[in-house]
This record gives C-alpha cells, sequence and structure tokens, in this order.
C-alpha cells in the first residue's frame, strides 16, 4: 500500500466515509452495460445456480437450475444465458468504423463492443470456469447440448481473458472498480464485500461508512454478493426448496417456490450494481478511457469477425503463446499505469511521493539551446524545475511531461531543490521549438520515469520453431470427439 | 571397495559411517567439480546447468569455459541479464584470456564503459552482421531476443535463474547448446502483472529458464560449485543451511584465515559494541526496541548509515589469504529491500558515508564487500508479505560479505514470523520451492539471536 493511499484509509476513518484516490473516471461505463449476478452451488465449483441478468435496472431477468446437480437441467439454464449474453454481444457492436490498415487495406472496428458487469473477482472467476466447462461442449451425439452453449463458453473464455488485460474494460468486477476510484477505512478483505465497500462510499440517510458497513454484515439484510451463498440460507430455505422441488417431480409450483427464495438472494446486489454503475458514471471520464476502450473494441472486432472460423480457446497455453501473451499483459500493465497518471493528478501523487515523478516551477529555461557534439546539431531544450518532491531518480534516467507525454526528457543534474532536464523529443524537427511546447519561466509542469512504450516490439518464435528447451513444437490441434469428454462428478 | 567422491556437504559428515572421509579441501573438491563441468561440455549433452551458492567462483567458470571452448575453436555467444553483467564478463574475459577475439552487442543508445574501452580488442557494434569474426560475441539477453536469425554453435548463459523462461524460449533458437550458470539461492525473476493461468505448467512463461528447461530436458547433466570463496568460515555454514538446505556448500577458508581488526579504540557506544561483535564473531544483529514502523522507518534508517559511518571511523584493516588491507568506503555496503529505504539511507549517510555502496536486494546480486550493513528486510513490518518472505532477498542480502555482516532490525521478528507463516495457495503440477522463505528467515535469525547487541 503506498503512503497516499494508506493516507486516504486513515482519512475515510476519521471521516467515516470513503475517500477519493482518484480525480476522474479511469474504466468505461457503457450506455447499457449487462449486469450479471451468479450464484453457485455452494461446494461445487462451477455449479450454476441462478443468475440475475440484464442491461437496464428495472428489467432484470432471473434463470435459474431448480436442481444444480442434474447435468441436463445446467446445460438447459446454459442455452438461456447464452440466448441473453449473445443476445448482448450482437445488439452492441454498433456502427462499423473504416480505418485505413496495413498495405492501403481497410480495417474495420465496430463503433461499440459489450460489457459485462459482476459484482466482485469471484463472479469473473465463475464465468471463466463456466466458459471453460461449455466451450468444448458437443452439440451432437452422446450428451448433445443447444449450439449456443459451446458459443456461450467461448464467449465467456474471451471476456475472462480480457479481464486479465490490464486497463480493458470488458468485463468489471463492481469491488475492484469502486476501489480504483475510493478508499474506504476497511481492510481490502472487507472491501471485497459489495454491500460494505457501497457502505463506505454511499451510505444510506442517517449512516456513516462503519455503521452502513457494519449492517452489511448481516446476511438476511444483504446476502453475499455471490457466487457462493449464505451458508444459513443454504442450509434452511435453499436445500429444503430443492428437496421439495425433487419430491414434485418437477412441479412448476415447486419450482415458483424455489426462484422466489433465490430472488431474496440476489435482488439486493443487482440494485447495490446499479447503484455502483451510477456512481461510477458520475465520475467525470478520464483522458485515456476513451484509448484504452477503442483497444477493446479492436479485440472485440476481431474476435468477432474470426469466431467462425477459429476453434475454442485451448486448455492450456502453448509456450509461445503464454510467452506472447505476458509480454501483451506486461505491455498493457504498463501504458495503463502510465496514462492514468496522466490523466489524473492524485495517481501521479502517488508517483510523485514514492520520487519516481516530480512536479513544480520552470526557473531557467533555455528553449534554443543545441547540442553540437555530434555530427550535426540537436535541439536539446534546458529547463530547471524547483521542487519540493523527493525525487528519487539517477541522472540519464528518460522522463516525459504529464501534460504532453510526446515531450520527452533526461535527466541531467537534482539537487539543489531543483531538477534540470534536457529535452530530447516531441520538439518538431527544426531546430528551433514550435510554439507552445517547451515550457517558460513560472510554468508549473510534473515529469515522469513511468514512461509508456519502453517494451517496444518483441519478437517471439513461431509455434513451429519452439525451441528445445520449451518441449520443442506442441503437436497441432485436431479436434476430436474427446474434448467434449469430461470427468462428472 | 571405495567410495565415490561425495559433494562437499557440510555438517552431513558423520564418524559413524566409515573411514572414507569426504572431500574437505576446498580447492581440490571445486576444482574437480570445474574439470566434470568442462568434461561435459565435450559430452555430447544439448545443455548442461551449474548451480553456484554465493561467491562459489561462478563468473571463473563463464570465463574459463568460454576459453575452453573457445580454445577447441568452437564460435560462442554469451547472455547476461544487464548491461552491467556484460561488460564485467567482458572486463573479466579480455584482461585474462586476451587472445580471444571478443565482441559486444549492444542496443543503440549504449556508450561503452570504462571497464570495456580498457580494452581496445574489443569490438562493439550494434549489428550481429558486425562482430562475425569474432570468436566470443557477449550481449544482454534483451539484446539477444532482437535478433532474428544466426546462430551459435554454443551459449554460455550467466545469471540462468535471474532470467524468466519467456526469455530463454525468444533466444533459444540462436544456440544449439547450452551452458546455464546461476545460483538458484537468490531472487526469482518477477512480473509485473499477476496472472495464474499459467501455473503448473511445465513451460510457465513467469518461472526461471533453469527450472523450465530442466523440466523439459530432465537428463542434462547439473553440478554444483561446493565452496564459497567469498563467505568466510563464519558465514558460509548459516547462509548453506537456511538457503542450501538440501545441496551445501562450504567455506574456502577456515576459522581464524579472515580476521577483522580496528585501527581506533571504540568508545563503548551500542554501535562500537555491534561492530566489536560483528569483527569477533562475523555476525551481528543490531536490535531497535519492536514498533511498527513506515518502509523509511526512520531510527532504523539512522542506525544503519551511523553503523556504517562508525565502522569507517574505526579505520578497519581486514586480513585474509589475500594478505591484508584496510578496508574502504569502496568495500562496504549497505543493502536494504526497497528503493526508498536506499534512498533514505543515501541520505543519511552524508559526508563521513561518501563512496558506500548502498542498494537494493536486486541490485546487490553478484556483488562482493569486506562488510555489510544490513536492513532487515521486516523490521518494523505489521505483516510479512511474500515479497518480504523471499528467501531469495534475504540470502543476497546476507551473503554479500568477505569478513562480517551487521543486521539492523527491529524487535519481533520471530514473534512476526509466527503470526504470517506462509499462505501462497499449493498448485498441481508447481514444484515446491526449497527453501521457503518463511523457514529460512527463522533459520538465520535463528543464528543472529546469539549476537544479538540492543540498541539503547
Amino acid at each position: 500500500m503506498s503512503a497516499l493511499s494508506a493516507l486516504a484509509r486513515l482519512e475515510a476513518v476519521r471521516a467515516g466515509r470513503a475517500q477519493p484516490v482518484a480525480t476522474v473516471r479511469h474504466v468505461h461505463i457503457a450506455d447499457a452495460p449487462l449486469v450479471l449476478v451468479p450464484l453457485k452451488l455452494a461446494g461445487e465449483a462451477a455449479a450454476p445456480l441462478a443468475v440475475m441478468a440484464g442491461a437496464a435496472p428495472d428489467a432484470p431477468s432471473l434463470l435459474i437450475v431448480p436442481q444444480p446437480r442434474n447435468r441436463d437441467q445446467r446445460f438447459a439454464f446454459a442455452a438461456s444465458l447464452a440466448r441473453l449474453v449473445l443476445n448482448h454481444v450482437e445488439t452492441h457492436r454498433g456502427e462499423v468504423e473504416e480505418l485505413p490498415g496495413k498495405d492501403g487495406e481497410v480495417r474495420l472496428r465496430y463503433g461499440d463492443a459489450p460489457q459485462l458487469l459482476v459484482p466482485n473477482r469471484g463472479g469473473v472467476r465463475f464465468l471463466r470456469l463456466l466458459g471453460r466447462s461449455t466451450r468444448f461442449r458437443s452439440t451432437e451425439g452422446a450428451y448433445a447440448v443447444d449450439a449456443a452453449v459451446p458459443v456461450l463458453g467461448r464467449w465467456l473464455t474471451w471476456f475472462a481473458d480480457r479481464h486479465d488485460h490490464p486497463g480493458s474494460s470488458l468485463l468489471g468486477a463492481a469491488t475492484e472498480l469502486l476501489r480504483l476510484h475510493w478508499a474506504t477505512g476497511q481492510s481490502s478483505l472487507e472491501d471485497g464485500n459489495l454491500a460494505a465497500l457501497m457502505g463506505w462510499i454511499d451510505p444510506p440517510d442517517g449512516l456513516d461508512g462503519p455503521s452502513a458497513a457494519a449492517l452489511a454484515e448481516d446476511p438476511v439484510r444483504w446476502p453475499p454478493a455471490g457466487p457462493a451463498t449464505d451458508p444459513t440460507f443454504d442450509n434452511e430455505v435453499l436445500a429444503p426448496a430443492i428437496a421439495a422441488y425433487d419430491r414434485s417431480g418437477g412441479d412448476a409450483r415447486a419450482r415458483e417456490r424455489l426462484r422466489a427464495a433465490i430472488e431474496t438472494q440476489v435482488t439486493p446486489t443487482w440494485e447495490l450494481m446499479w447503484r455502483a454503475v451510477g456512481l461510477l458514471r458520475a465520475l467525470p471520464e478520464a483522458a485515456g478511457v476513451a484509448r484504452r476502450w477503442e483497444r477493446d473494441r479492436d479485440a472485440f472486432t476481431h474476435y468477432h469477425q474470426t469466431f467462425g472460423e477459429a476453434y475454442p480457446q485451448a486448455r492450456r497455453d502453448p509456450p509461445v503463446r503464454a510467452a506472447r501473451r505476458l509480454h501483451d499483459l506486461e505491455r498493457a500493465q504498463e501504458a495503463y499505469e502510465a496514462q492514468r497518471a496522466f490523466d489524473d493528478p492524485l495517481v501521479m501523487a502517488e508517483q510523485r511521493l514514492t520520487g519516481a515523478a516530480f512536479g513544480g516551477v520552470v526557473t531557467e529555461c533555455h528553449p534554443e539551446r543545441l547540442d553540437e557534439t555530434g555530427k550535426r546539431p540537436k535541439l536539446r531544450p534546458l529547463l530547471r524545475v524547483a521542487t519540493g518532491d523527493p525525487v528519487r531518480l539517477e541522472p540519464g534516467t528518460p522522463v516525459c511531461s504529464a501534460a504532453r507525454p510526446a515531450l520527452k526528457g533526461r535527466i541531467v543534474e537534482i539537487g539543489g531543490g531543483g531538477v534540470l532536464v534536457e529535452l530530447t523529443g516531441g520538439l518538431g524537427r527544426r531546430l528551433v521549438p514550435e510554439a507552445g511546447v517547451v515550457p517558460v519561466e513560472g510554468d508549473r509542469v510534473c515529469f515522469t520515469s513511468r514512461t509508456e512504450g519502453s517494451f517496444g516490439i518483441a519478437r517471439f518464435p513461431d509455434r513451429e520453431d519452439t525451441p528445445w528447451t520449451h518441449g520443442g513444437p506442441p503437436e497441432d490441434y485436431v479436434p476430436t470427439a474427446d474434448d467434449a469428454r469430461e470427468d462428472w462428478s | 571397495m571405495s567410495r565415490p567422491p561425495l559433494m562437499s556437504v557440510p555438517h552431513a559428515a558423520n564418524a559413524e559411517t566409515g573411514p572414507a572421509p569426504p572431500e574437505t579441501d576446498p580447492a581440490r573438491a571445486a576444482g574437480r567439480v570445474v574439470a566434470d563441468v568442462l568434461a561435459d561440455l565435450g559430452g555430447g549433452h544439448r545443455g548442461v546447468v551449474v548451480d553456484s551458492p554465493p561467491g562459489a567462483g561462478k563468473s571463473t567458470l563463464v570465463v574459463r569455459a568460454a576459453a575452453h571452448l573457445a580454445a577447441a575453436g568452437e564460435r560462442l555467444m554469451i547472455v547476461a541479464q544487464t548491461n552491467e553483467q556484460v561488460d564485467d564478463l567482458i572486463d573479466r574475459l579480455a584482461g585474462k584470456h586476451p587472445e580471444v577475439p571478443l565482441g559486444r552487442l549492444s542496443a543503440s543508445g549504449y556508450a561503452p564503459s570504462d571497464r570495456v574501452r580498457a580494452h581496445p580488442a574489443v569490438r562493439v557494434a550494434q549489428k550481429a552482421d558486425d562482430l562475425a569474426g569474432q570468436t566470443v560475441v557477449i550481449a544482454t539477453a534483451a539484446k539477444w531476443a532482437t535478433l532474428q536469425d544466426g546462430s551459435w554453435p554454443w551459449a554460455i548463459v550467466d545469471e540462468a535463474y535471474q532470467m524468466r523462461s519467456d526469455m530463454l524460449l525468444r533466444i533459444a533458437g540462436r544456440f544449439e547448446r547450452a551452458l546455464f550458470v546461476g545460483d538458484p539461492g537468490q531472487l526469482d525473476p518477477f512480473s509485473t502483472v499477476e496472472v495464474e493461468r499459467w501455473a503448473g505448467l511445465s513451460w510457465d512463461p513467469m518461472r526461471s529458464a533453469v527450472s523450465v528447461l530442466l523440466a523439459h530436458n530432465p537428463d542434462l547433466p547439473v553440478h554444483r560449485l561446493p565452496v564459497s570463496w567469498r563467505l568466510p568460515a563464519s558465514a558460509a555454514p548459516v547462509v548453506s543451511d537456511a538457503f542450501y538446505p538440501f545441496t551445501g556448500f562450504q567455506a574456502g577458508t577456515r576459522e581464524g584465515d579472515r580476521r577483522l581488526e580496528f585501527g581506533a579504540r571504540g568508545m563503548g557506544t551500542t554501535y562500537d559494541r555491534a561492530l566489536e561483535e560483528a569483527a569477533a564473531t562475523g555476525w551481528a544483529l543490531y536490535e531497535l526496541p519492536a514498533r511498527h514502523t513506515l518502509r523509511t522507518d526512520a531510527e532504523a534508517v539512522q542506525a544503519t548509515a551511523a553503523l556504517a559511518v562508525r565502522l569507517l571511523q574505526r579505520g578497519p584493516v581486514a586480513h585474509s589469504e589475500q594478505g591484508t588491507a584496510g578496508v574502504d568506503a569502496a568495500r562496504v555496503a549497505i543493502g536494504a529491500a526497497h528503493r526508498d529505504q536506499v534512498a533514505a539511507i543515501r541520505a543519511a549517510l552524508g559526508p563521513h558515508g561518501a563512496g558506500i555502496t548502498v542498494d537494493t536486494a536486486n541490485r546487490l546480486q553478484g556483488r562482493e564487500y569486506d562488510v555489510t550493513v544490513v536492513l532487515h528486510p521486516l523490521s518494523g513490518r505489521r505483516d510479512a508479505t511474500a515479497f518480504h518472505l523471499e528467501s531469495g532477498r534475504l540470502c543476497v542480502l546476507a551473503s554479500r560479505h568477505r569478513h562480517a555482516c551487521v543486521v539492523v532490525a527491529r524487535a519481533g521478528i520471530p514473534e512476526l514470523l509466527d503470526a504470517h507463516p506462509s499462505t501462497e495457495p499449493v498448485r498441481l503440477g508447481v514444484p515446491v520451492k526449497f527453501p521457503d522463505g518463511w523457514e529460512a528467515n527463522q533459520s538465520v535469525l535463528a543464528h543472529l539471536a546469539a549476537h544479538r547487541v540492543p540498541a539503547g
């Protein structure tokens, strides 16, 4: 925990209310996100019990599995969920944009993309497992499932994979999104409880954060946000209702009673989810969000367009794909952290406190200085920035301006309450800087060493050139009937 | 019947098992392992792995193996992890074997350091084609990964335990056979993202290059250098027991071979007492009263800096198998876990401590000093996270010295450890890591308890 977030937490305790740790919203919130509140059967890894789903607060659909141990019912449930999710995916593509691509070709990008929101990390894990258990199902032969089931599995897997991608907004967990913007006076573990977290951020009238969070501990008032259910509910309500349904032989009234019981467990979380969406939506959007959402739309366009010709995602990444994916994730992480700090002075303040960035007033400026040591002169303006920040950077460290990241520089010396920076890039092409590019004396500036793009483009061997150190080239995947085989407990 | 020669394992020798003693002469034990390694290079294996504990002559081995392969007429690439390490190797190799044509492949922004410029025969280039005539080409792994083609019959991968396996994947196409050298006890490679999806895969890109290599090629010969030439007799058993519990190593010198003396008498302060304890026994634990603090604990930072300055003021003289020499600031290092701690200690050192190296464990890897002062990673903490428990971090900090190590810590770390047992989830297919950081920390603290000097 950084000193700044520790301070925000202490202030939250004193104020009895969550404190902002961001001045702008760093995630995209769709106009109509598909909110999913999943529940699973206790004791099972991913046996679905119910999902409340919908893209508007007043129109939830509640899908249930009356006997979650029954495989046929599970996949019937998956088929109805599939229709709901796939319908959302297909109706949230927006207009198709045509962009100039490589070699004069036209590249397509959908104008919008579907966004899924779940209450917490457990919800993401559940969707990932549900995707894993449905994407290989066979639609013919023994144990055939509805044709929509494996399609749902592939989409859920894709959403869960995008969730791993730093800065992606395609699948979000409400607790994570809220914690990105507010600090509470409770522990991180307690922040995982959506009701308690919302209690701190937006306590009901007449209550403060701690008392609202204390109320959230009562599972009768605030049932767990899933996917695990409250054990007392399991024992006293759910188990008898499922048993009654079994005894009735699938009677509609027994099913309705079960459904009503489950509805009491998900409805409070459903309402919390939309309140959380409202809170997030009320924040002004950060400048970098649109750019990251563009990347999300690119990924969505690509996956949607190649869906027909691709196999279900492999159970395991082969060596080259694993290495590539890790590289992509690390690059995205670096870009995401840099962009958040550029967009938000409160995030930048954390970097300044750790000494990775510094801000202050320009006290000295030589905008037209030339470096003439090389073959031809180069424009290298010098800036001296007076700062009280605890700068912990070595001379020679590359930095960039927070206000305009294209303006790049290098630390020359640090000392005497100031930092001397040599500007090296983003000045224009000529030997005189473009107007307004170089800060002048008296300007407030902020430079950071956490820049984007330090990774560059990485080269990886082709799959068939996987080296001996990593077991050699993996065998080509050929779909077989065995793919659908599963050890059913 | 003659017994096979044992790898020397300290404390494993016992009198009942028979008359044949384990190899006790360290020079002969180490020489035999090096000879075995060089023999294996000609043995038709695709890879050879050499584990090296701290100060066991890893760089010397790399230089010898490089010269050995070059003498056999093989073209050779050497992979190091940082530019610093590359320059170090060039300096050693060019100094010891000036007849071997040597090239340094580097990124466009690289300016040759003094150590490289001291050897004008070494060619520095940005493209591999420009170095086609050089028998040995050295570069960082990141630079090697930018090459699209070209192939070398042999590679030597230095610090292979600090290289991530995805990097090995990217450079493995450049060589046919390779010698992997590294220290399994130091810090594991890390990633800036937390993803679980590859846990348990034998090619997990977050694991170290050596563990992935051995998972796919279990028959490769693995050698262990048995002697630490750096660590004194007072430290080798402690570090060996805590961090290399199953393989072990011994000190290259005996008790009494190394001595640390002070030119100036102390004034009886607690700093003096801690330094005298360290000079006499090789270890001291300067213990501040128990307290929960910020990471940059002002008192601990002050004590760490003051101990190092006081050490220099006492005019220390080191006697060792290499002769007698005064210990100046260049031979003293201060280690800490975090960069902000390092910055705070640097600021606290003042002019009397000018020239003392202060750095994090990551940056101190592979370096050697006469005396070290270490701010314990768990000092003043409320919790023991995986970062602070990582055995490699403490291992690096506790194994940089030739004579003595002074550890600065708040009281109460054993209790903190007891309150925070390792809770990392156990995953299928992931090899259990030894030593466990928790256990290693307890082991070192148990030893330090006998060298405790309470502050104030």
